[in-house]
């Protein structure tokens, strides 16, 4: 994903993204603007919802943690030249997995067992989840962005099927199973502090953010100080390349994708484990998809993943807010401005670049980065 | 099932067919010329709340038409121009589309209408109605089959009879036509569409505005023809289910259509068969049916059922040579 324009590469790794986005900004900035808001306004109050108060912080960083996931998910998947679209599948059947585990051991197994156990069957469900697809890419030659956009539908069916069918407790009408035992809840972020002496507003912030954070180190050292990742990223940027120099495009094409499948499908600890409780139909709502665009703004590395998650978090926590407060506003703004990253920090990249690099040219000194 | 029933279930199977053939073929262009369209889904669902806002507003069925259709043509275009024109990733720009098509749709609608992103009805004279309104019951006449051609047939709107109509136009121009010949060619092997003195952007950009075109009459059949008006996300994942469709017909216009008959009836058979015991296997669950098609298309692909094989340089970008 390398711009095809030489610049330096402070600029590639910086400049670029940031141009990338302030254009996907101004394009929503517009929209807001034609509709009759003022696009000042709106940013002020976002940012006050987002960041404003430690109730709003932490909102932020509970949707973040979501998106660190399924965008740690893609970009895994990036590195090893395959586009996982199905994020948001795995992210459905990681949080089944953690779900039925909390299901059927919650009420014989203690917290210290139990989490670790949701923890493993999330991840596990979410592996299977993108290595099935990863299987046929390798070994039948379907395409993998193909078979994972099927495999969206046919899990958001799966976890339908199975509630409405079969963990709903008879005579309710809510489509949700019973309430997990107690020590299936993964611990809120106020409820941790608590414990070391801080105090915290209550949120469904949790430790789940602890989680995305180690996460983003493994994936970090796995990807950048590991033979195994090292291996991953060669048939990523050229298979050929890596199949002379003796690596199985295959074997990493399923490492790739189970890796990022696990990753997804950790968002059950968040969402499930850690605030719902119990397992519900809408835990995942299109955050599979905004891993993308986390992804491409991140830049596929975990730290910028991580800056990415919080941004994207604070749209929607801010944009919950502003809908508060500003009429006519709503969360809609707030995918469709999601939906801009998307174009202009993915597919508009080439677009763009050039413009970048010509302006670079205008400045003295920054030729030799 | 009695003849009215069965009568009733043609029907809805060529109703809920129809934008997934107007969808089907639409990608059908794109991808054989080499252009991944993952968008369909976004360009659908622009098309049905363009047609939505202007038949509301204009009170006329051509000028919703239009809209819908030149909506779609344009994001046809912006997807080219991203992935044409530029290197940009196919399926990156397709993913962009169906986000912004999601939010924006539902912001202008909440701006222009204030109905919590609906658009208000259309007015029945805007509506595309039934061709022949008496016609399900020339056939009654006929014993047996009567009643389930007339009813089944004949009740259609001109809209669904121009989809069918189109399925062998589209099957002559892909492949009987000079411009079928290089539409195909430069989705297996643009090099040579290039070599041979043939534009392959120009090629590209014609196949993607046919594209926008029928997207755009597949988001106006949603809103003209099935319901009154535009509502939130209303294509509910019909993109992607033509797309599935277009991939298990093998980028064939008549695989194609057969694939959205036998997902349009399984779509049909979901609403009927719920909660009605089949012989043999009891109740079916409707979400395996309305997963069916998706677990079919993948097990096509997989190769477990023949074989699906797409056109060569689908999703690569092509680079002239200087």
């Amino acid at each position: 994903m390398s711009a095809p324009v030489p610049m330096p590469r402070w600029a590639d790794l910086v400049l670029l993204p940031a141009v990338c986005l302030l254009v996907a900004l101004l394009v929503a900035a517009a929209v807001v603007a034609m509709v009759g808001q003022s696009p000042t306004e709106v940013i002020s109050a976002l940012v006050q919802g987002a960041f404003g108060t430690l109730r709003g912080l932490s909102y932020t960083l509970y949707y973040a943690t979501t998106f660190i996931f399924t965008g740690l998910a893609v970009a895994v998947a990036f590195h090893g030249g395959l586009f996982n679209i199905g994020g948001e599948g795995q992210a459905v059947m990681g949080g089944l997995g953690t779900g039925l585990a909390a299901l059927f051991l919650s009420h014989s197994l203690p917290v210290w067992a139990m989490l670790p156990v949701m923890l493993a069957a999330g991840v596990l469900f979410g592996l299977m989840w993108a290595a099935v697809p990863a299987y046929l890419q390798a070994y039948r030659g379907s395409h993998v962005v193909i078979t994972t956009i099927m495999f969206n539908f046919i899990a958001s069916s799966v976890l339908v099927y199975l509630l409405v069918n079969h963990l709903r407790p008879k005579g309710t009408m809510a489509i949700e199973s019973v309430t997990f035992a107690d020590s299936a809840k993964l611990p809120g972020m106020h409820q941790a502090l608590a414990w070391i002496g801080v105090e915290w507003p209550a949120s469904p912030l949790n430790l789940s953010l602890v989680l995305a954070l180690l996460a983003c180190v493994g994936v970090y050292l796995f990807m950048w100080r590991s033979r195994a990742g090292y291996r991953l990223r060669a048939v990523g940027s050229s298979p050929s390349a890596a199949e002379y120099a003796g690596i199985n495009s295959r074997h990493q094409t399923l490492i790739a994708m189970s890796i990022s499948g696990a990753l997804a499908g950790m968002v059950g600890m968040n969402e499930i484990a850690g605030v719902s409780g119990k397992l519900i139909l809408e835990f995942v709502s299109g955050a599979g998809f905004t891993g993308i665009a986390v992804a491409l703004m991140g830049r596929n590395h975990p730290v910028g993943i991580i800056f990415a998650s919080i941004l994207f978090g604070a749209l929607f926590q801010g944009g919950a807010e502003v809908a508060f407060d500003v009429p006519g506003f709503s969360r809609d703004m707030v995918v469709m401005l999601q939906g801009f990253i998307v174009l202009f920090s993915g597919a508009m990249t080439y677009v763009i670049a050039p413009w970048v690099a010509a302006a670079l040219r205008f400045l003295p000194g920054a030729r030799h980065g | 099932m009695d003849e009215a029933s069965l009568g009733a279930m043609l029907a809805s199977t060529l109703r809920l067919a129809t934008p997934l053939i107007l969808c089907a073929l639409a990608g059908l262009f794109s991808e054989r010329s080499g252009v991944v369209d993952i968008g369909l889904e976004g360009k659908m669902l622009f098309a049905a709340f363009a047609a939505g806002a202007a038949g509301a507003a204009y009170g006329s069925t051509p000028i919703a038409l239009v809209a819908a259709m030149a909506v779609s043509v344009a994001l046809s275009w912006m997807h080219g121009f991203a992935c044409v024109s530029y290197r940009g990733d196919q399926v990156v720009s397709g993913v962009a589309i169906n986000i912004i098509a999601v939010g924006l749709t539902v912001v202008l609608g909440i701006a222009w209408f204030h109905q919590g992103g609906q658009t208000p009805p259309v007015d029945t004279s805007v509506r595309i109605q039934p061709l022949f309104p008496e016609a399900g019951t020339w056939l009654s006449g006929i014993p047996l089959v009567g009643r389930v051609l007339g009813e089944g047939l004949l009740v259609h709107s001109a809209l669904v009879y121009f989809a069918y109509a189109l399925v062998p136009a589209v099957w002559w121009l892909v492949f009987r036509t000079r411009f079928g010949l290089r539409l195909r060619a430069v989705g297996e092997n643009p090099q040579m569409v290039d070599a041979a003195g043939v534009s392959v952007k120009r090629l590209r950009y014609t196949a993607l505005t046919l594209n926008g075109m029928l997207c755009g009459l597949a988001g106006s059949y949603l809103v003209l023809a099935q319901s009154a008006n535009f509502s939130a996300n209303m294509t509910a994942g019909r993109g992607f289910m033509a797309l599935a469709a277009l991939i298990f017909g093998r980028w064939h216009p008549v695989g194609a259509l057969w694939a959205c008959l036998l997902f349009g009836f399984l779509d049909a058979a979901a609403i009927r068969m719920q909660g009605v015991p089949m012989p043999l296997v009891g109740e079916v669950p409707v979400q395996f049916i309305q997963a069916l098609p998706y677990v079919l298309t993948v097990v096509l692909l997989a190769g477990f059922i023949g074989k699906a094989v797409a056109p060569q340089a689908l999703g690569k970008p092509y680079l002239k040579e200087r």
